[in-house]
């Protein structure tokens, strides 16, 4: 009965059009499942059995990758209801916890954040441990950095958006040390040389500080920098490069292995 | 001995052992023991029965010490139960990794093939690799939801400008570096370590010449790479981000973790500048405050220290080619080799900076507070 009504659906006009092949049962279809599909083909149709192993790979970097389509999906509803202003900012949060059903969203988001910079740094560790950077992968090693870097950087803009104590002390502990940038922070070693005529061009209202902030304080205008940051600028830089990273292991041989 | 379990004072002895072994220079100290012991027995310490034992172990005590209040308070904060987490899933993680590099030391030097062998040995990604990353996803989903209804995420009080927390801390994952500023000031703690840091990593591929252990579990075949990870990662990222969140407290001072976090613990000795050590106690003269010719007064009061970190940076590259690695320079070549040296030297002037720290309260080895020049 069920059977009949699989064949069915599966012979069907709808399912053909969806997927071009017949059911993954054999060698070809199965071949042409992965071959066919725009987000399993980031995959090789056939794998190394070594390098699937568990025990290989620990799975953490699809545990990363996985991690950060929860913050996507989790991010995109909390902006449902957050407005990045001080004066909503933070009742805001309190309401979603209060009033709206289903509200553990902040705390899938806030966990999973946590969870996804534990993994990435497990990931590197497992890459690190296998000799996985070694040629011919010393550029996706590369891109690698780049992303554990932006995905600390992601967590860290985060934090700010809750706009309580811990928040905001937090963000104002990590961005006083823009202040001592050399050259560009007004408390910088080399900042002093940069002057006109004894009159400093680095200052508290013009160095790095105030650029990440947009303020000398972690006041509205950082709060509404770091909501951008967070949703729109470096969550599109970390896809573009997640796209490069997963096309370069394929292109480096796949998952790494005895040569 | 179950009397002495028994009476509170004992429980309070133990207690009072821990949190003198937790002080920053033995909990560092100690730690970097454990990892050389552990580096040097890999083979032994990852058998199943040893590693289930210390895991057994590790376990109960961290059970017992969830008894203490003071313990407890610190180790449920929300944003610190992942740091738990991690040091759980780390432990594991490493076991599984050296196990399987103990395994596959053992079959090379007997010729055997190695857990990963087998290239030819092809499965296809429908359905073997999709099946489990399906099981992946679903477990892991599954987790985040408990975890998320058992464990609320923190929030505060609204932001507040002008009441500052004591101790005021930056995101978990930074500890490391705010630990740091303990030993360094904010340019080289907060923008100059930390950008080393990334490129160091990046650095890594470049550096590292040594053609085996590429794809496979192994420690024997790289012991210096491995090692000087595991030292940077294990030492002086994660230990640091333990001291950070846990046994910092008001005003960063150091606490126990059985230990109540009181405002008024008295703050640590003043600290020795090191022009101080070298004018006034090694030469017996007043500090220099004049200019001689065209180099300023400032310069002149750090020569000693801008000494110490010139040898520091010139002869010890070359000790370290002379001394330890003949073999690896001839792999590298002068370019590679330098830049390495470098990176090394400066990733070891965390530890030394701490350790004179300890010994000698040293507070700057070169300290040009006119320019906020300062090591």
């Amino acid at each position: 009965m069920f059977e009949r009504l699989g064949n069915w659906i599966r012979e069907g006009q709808i399912w053909g059009s969806v997927f071009r092949h017949g059911v993954p049962r054999d060698r070809r279809t199965r071949a042409m499942a992965v071959l066919s599909n725009v987000f399993l083909h980031l995959h090789p149709v056939a794998v190394r059995k070594s390098g699937i192993r568990l025990s290989f790979t620990w799975c953490m970097g699809g545990i990363t990758f996985f991690l950060f389509l929860v913050e996507i999906v989790t991010g995109v509803l909390l902006m449902f209801y957050y407005r990045p202003t001080v004066e909503y900012a933070y009742f805001d949060i309190q309401g979603l916890r209060a009033h709206v059903t289903l509200g553990l969203l902040r705390e899938l988001h806030r966990w999973g954040a946590h969870a996804m910079i534990i993994s990435i740094w497990l990931h590197m560790l497992r890459v690190f441990l296998t000799g996985s950077y070694k040629p011919p992968r010393e550029f996706n090693w590369a891109v690698g950095v780049i992303l554990l870097v932006l995905t600390m950087l992601l967590s860290f803009t985060g934090y700010l958006l809750p706009w309580d104590q811990l928040a905001m002390w937090a963000i104002t502990v990590g961005s006083n040390m823009a202040r001592a940038t050399p050259v560009v922070g007004y408390e910088g070693p080399g900042a002093a040389c940069i002057q006109i005529g004894g009159v400093p061009l680095v200052h508290a209202g013009d160095d790095a500080r105030f650029g990440l902030l947009a303020g000398t304080f972690v006041g509205p205008n950082a709060l509404l920098r770091f909501y951008v940051l967070h949703c729109v600028f470096i969550p599109c830089v970390v896809t573009v490069l997640l796209a490069v990273h997963f096309w370069r292991i394929r292109k480096d041989g796949g998952i790494s292995g005895p040569l | 001995m179950t009397q002495f379990l028994a009476s509170g004072s004992g429980m309070d002895g133990i207690k009072h052992i821990i949190n003198v072994l937790c002080e920053p220079h033995w909990f560092l100290i100690l730690s970097c023991v454990a990892l050389a012991v552990f580096m040097v027995g890999y083979r032994t310490f990852t058998k199943p029965p040893i590693a289930a034992a210390l895991a057994g172990v590790s376990t109960l005590f961290f059970i017992a010490s969830c008894l203490d209040p003071n313990f407890f308070s610190i180790v449920s904060k929300g944003d610190n139960v992942p740091i738990v987490m991690m040091m759980v899933t780390l432990a594991f993680v490493l076991w599984i990794a050296f196990r399987q590099a103990a395994i596959n030391d053992e079959r090379m030097e007997k010729g055997e093939p190695l857990l990963e062998a087998g290239a030819d040995d092809k499965v296809l990604v429908w359905p073997d690799l999709v099946y489990i990353e399906l099981i992946c996803l679903v477990l892991l989903t599954a987790f985040l939801v408990v975890w998320a209804i058992f464990l609320r995420a923190p929030l505060e009080q609204p932001a507040d400008p002008n009441v500052a927390p004591n101790p005021a801390k930056a995101p978990w994952y930074f500890l490391g570096l705010q630990e740091m500023l303990v030993y360094f000031d904010p340019w080289l703690a907060g923008v100059v370590l930390p950008g080393l840091i990334v490129v160091g990593l990046i650095a890594v591929p470049y550096l590292d010449k040594n053609p085996r252990g590429n794809g496979y579990y192994t420690f024997k075949q790289r012991p210096f790479a491995i090692g000087t990870f595991m030292f940077g990662f294990g030492i002086l990222w994660i230990v640091l981000i333990i001291f950070g969140t846990f046994l910092r407290g008001p005003n960063w001072n150091f606490f126990g973790p059985y230990e109540f976090w009181d405002h008024n613990k008295p703050a640590a000795l003043l600290n020795v500048e090191f022009h101080d050590l070298f004018w006034i106690q090694m030469l017996g003269r007043p500090l220099p405050t004049e200019d001689v010719a065209f180099i300023p007064a400032y310069i002149i009061r750090e020569i000693a220290g801008i000494a110490v970190l010139g040898v520091y940076f010139i002869a010890g590259p070359i000790i370290l080619r002379a001394v330890f690695f003949r073999k690896l320079y001839v792999q590298m070549g002068f370019i590679r080799f330098s830049v390495m040296a470098m990176l090394f030297l400066v990733m070891m002037l965390m530890p030394i900076k701490m350790a004179l720290r300890w010994t000698l309260n040293l507070h700057y080895i070169v300290g040009i507070t006119e320019w906020f020049l300062n090591v």
